[in-house]
């Protein structure tokens, strides 16, 4: 294969990172933008929609496509009610205060890898893919299934964009982000508000995590990466908007497909942090984000 | 006596035991002390940041292997003595906090956790990625050769102790004398309320400056000591886990006093060696690690018990604790 091929596939995959992280990386800026709380165990819950998409999926053996529509259900909508319950029970209590709300998603982060660790293991699982369709390019095959973690991705952020700027759920939650006080004046359940968008965005990387792992495998440290990812995606996009996220997230991936591909991707990561961190220290606002008000 | 007198007394009358337990306790315990000493200079350095100024770092992981790996490094492979070794690995951990805080202090609140620990994430990085000198994950293995001060061996296990001892000595005496000198009170005023701090006419970014320079110091020299005492150099001593221990730490034993971080490092030590036996008898099959023991204690102490130990202790009956 020559430089023009190579280059095709690495943008393919970087397509494909860029599609998961940017579901993952929104439900970050969701709550962050909201709530104004840094979910440190963000991570964790796409690594528990990747377990419980394992185990739903060992529910039906010998039927992939049912047991991944199956997980595909079932994944967020677990992952979003535990993540319900610990804003209730931790987040809410702390008032969101935002050094405290990091100290206590720390401590989530470890008790969550700790319950995968003891319920599911230390080893990494495969789960089949629904379907395994190769579609043939001039120059190479290409798994199907890639491409429709793509379209499914475009698809679910279609529906979340349509969501918040189109329905009234969604002009709640702009409001609540606006101004939460005056949001309260208002006669907005502001705390309701606030455990909806926390088990939203837990749903969003859980989603996000079923439709990753027949491409990799589940195992209870994987929520470090699109963890970090994430954190890269929402800072550079500017925390708490959403356009910003979007269009980081494909620069992000993009980039890291490219760039993986052709350097030491360890290399690569120590680059893309330290440039996080200088956007952060000169343009606090993001790259693409307004200055706060 | 002064609240002051009360204060000097009690820290050397802390050290004084620490010292008379040298020679009472059974080795294993022995050794664990000693490297609990080691930690806590480590959280005390954490705690001036934190405590005092207010500042919550995420990243203090890449000062402990500032010191880590510039006295590791220098004593492996240029085979310097243990007290240039020492020195280069505190002389790294103030290079690299002068570098982080110039950058890292013109942010605050929750960008200045991200930033630093994307800088301590990019430092744990660049330490797999130069494995060519670190060896990454599976680190470096200081021989005892290389390890001795004049004629004292610091692998033997009484010599590491009081090398121990006195590294801990030196730096509580100098955390206490900060905490009440004029510096030490401005950082307080500036965690407390910094926009009035800076209406009454203090320079807050060269006070803030300093304390993240004597901080980056203070932990350099705890990663210095634990390579030369302990002997191993390696890449899971700058992950992000060892950026949340101090944390931990800290606010177990309270943040903002001087003695706390010793007693938080103590307990949380012991609590992840002690539990691990009648955890896995009670749970047997449930492989309980430390993160489950280090998680639960992260949300209980910051859901119930934020001042944490010796915090409460000054809340509700020693005033004049510094």
């Amino acid at each position: 294969m020559g430089f023009g091929p190579h280059l095709v596939l690495a943008l393919l995959e970087g397509l494909v990172t860029a599609a998961t992280l940017s579901l993952t990386a929104l439900g970050l800026s969701l709550v962050f933008g909201v709530m104004r709380v840094v979910n440190v165990a963000h991570g964790e819950f796409f690594m528990l929609g990747a377990v419980i998409a394992w185990a739903v999926a060992a529910g039906f053996p010998g039927e992939p496509a049912l047991g991944f529509a199956a997980a595909l259900v079932a994944a967020p909508l677990a992952v979003g009610a535990l993540a319900y319950a610990s804003d209730r029970l931790v987040l809410k209590r702390l008032g969101y205060d935002p050094e405290a709300t990091i100290v206590a998603t720390i401590g989530m982060l470890y008790i969550l890898q700790q319950a995968a660790l003891t319920f599911y293991g230390a080893d990494a699982r495969p789960v089949p893919a629904p379907f395994s369709v190769r579609i043939q390019l001039p120059w190479f095959g290409y798994s199907g299934y890639k491409l429709f973690v793509i379209a499914a991705s475009i698809v679910l952020l279609a529906a979340t964009w349509l969501v918040l700027s189109r329905t009234r759920i969604g002009l709640i939650m702009r409001a609540t982000q606006y101004d939460a006080e005056t949001a309260q004046a208002f006669g907005i359940p502001v705390e309701k508000v606030y455990a909806g968008v926390f088990a939203l965005g837990a749903m969003l990387a859980a989603l996000a995590a079923v439709l990753v792992v027949p491409i990799s495998q589940a195992h209870y440290l994987m929520g470090r990466d699109p963890l970090l990812l994430s954190f890269i995606v929402v800072i550079i996009g500017g925390l708490g908007s959403l356009r910003g996220t979007l269009v980081a997230a494909l620069l992000i991936g993009l980039s890291d497909g490219v760039v993986s591909m052709f350097f030491s991707p360890t290399l690569a990561k120590i680059i893309a942090t330290l440039a996080v961190a200088l956007v952060l220290v000169f343009r606090p606002q993001g790259l693409f984000g307004k200055p706060a008000r | 006596m002064t609240d002051a007198g009360k204060a000097w007394m009690l820290h050397v009358a802390l050290i004084a035991a620490l010292f008379a337990l040298h020679f009472v306790l059974p080795a294993y315990h022995h050794g664990v002390l000693a490297r609990v000493m080691v930690l806590a200079v480590f959280a005390m350095g954490y705690n001036l940041l934190f405590g005092y100024a207010g500042l919550l770092s995420l990243g203090h992981a890449m000062f402990f292997g500032a010191g880590l790996y510039g006295a590791g490094l220098a004593a492996y492979h240029l085979g310097w003595s243990v007290s240039a070794a020492f020195s280069a690995g505190i002389l790294a951990g103030i290079s690299l906090s002068l570098a982080v805080g110039v950058l890292a202090l013109r942010t605050t609140g929750v960008a200045f956790m991200i930033v630093t620990m994307m800088f301590a994430q990019a430092f744990y990085l660049a330490t797999l990625h130069f494995n060519a000198w670190t060896r990454g994950d599976e680190g470096l293995v200081l021989q005892t050769a290389s390890r001795t001060l004049g004629s004292l061996s610091l692998a033997d296990p009484a010599t590491r102790y009081l090398a121990a001892l006195a590294l801990f000595s030196l730096v509580l005496l100098l955390t206490l004398a900060v905490v009440r000198s004029r510096l030490g009170r401005v950082l307080v005023a500036i965690r407390e309320n910094e926009p009035r701090t800076i209406m009454l006419g203090y320079d807050t970014f060269a006070a803030k400056l300093a304390a993240t320079v004597l901080s980056g110091a203070i932990c350099a020299a705890a990663g210095a000591a634990y390579a030369l005492l302990f002997g191993y150099v390696g890449s899971t001593l700058v992950s992000v886990q060892y950026s949340i221990l101090p944390l931990l730490w800290v606010l177990m034993g309270g943040a903002a006093t001087t003695i706390g971080p010793l007693i938080g490092t103590l307990l949380m030590y012991y609590l992840v060696d002690l539990s691990g036996g009648p955890l896995d008898r009670l749970l047997p099959g449930w492989h309980l690690t430390y993160l489950g023991v280090v998680g639960v204690a992260l949300v209980l102490l910051i859901l119930f018990f934020p001042k944490g130990i010796l915090g409460t202790v000054r809340g509700r009956w020693l005033r004049w604790l510094p």
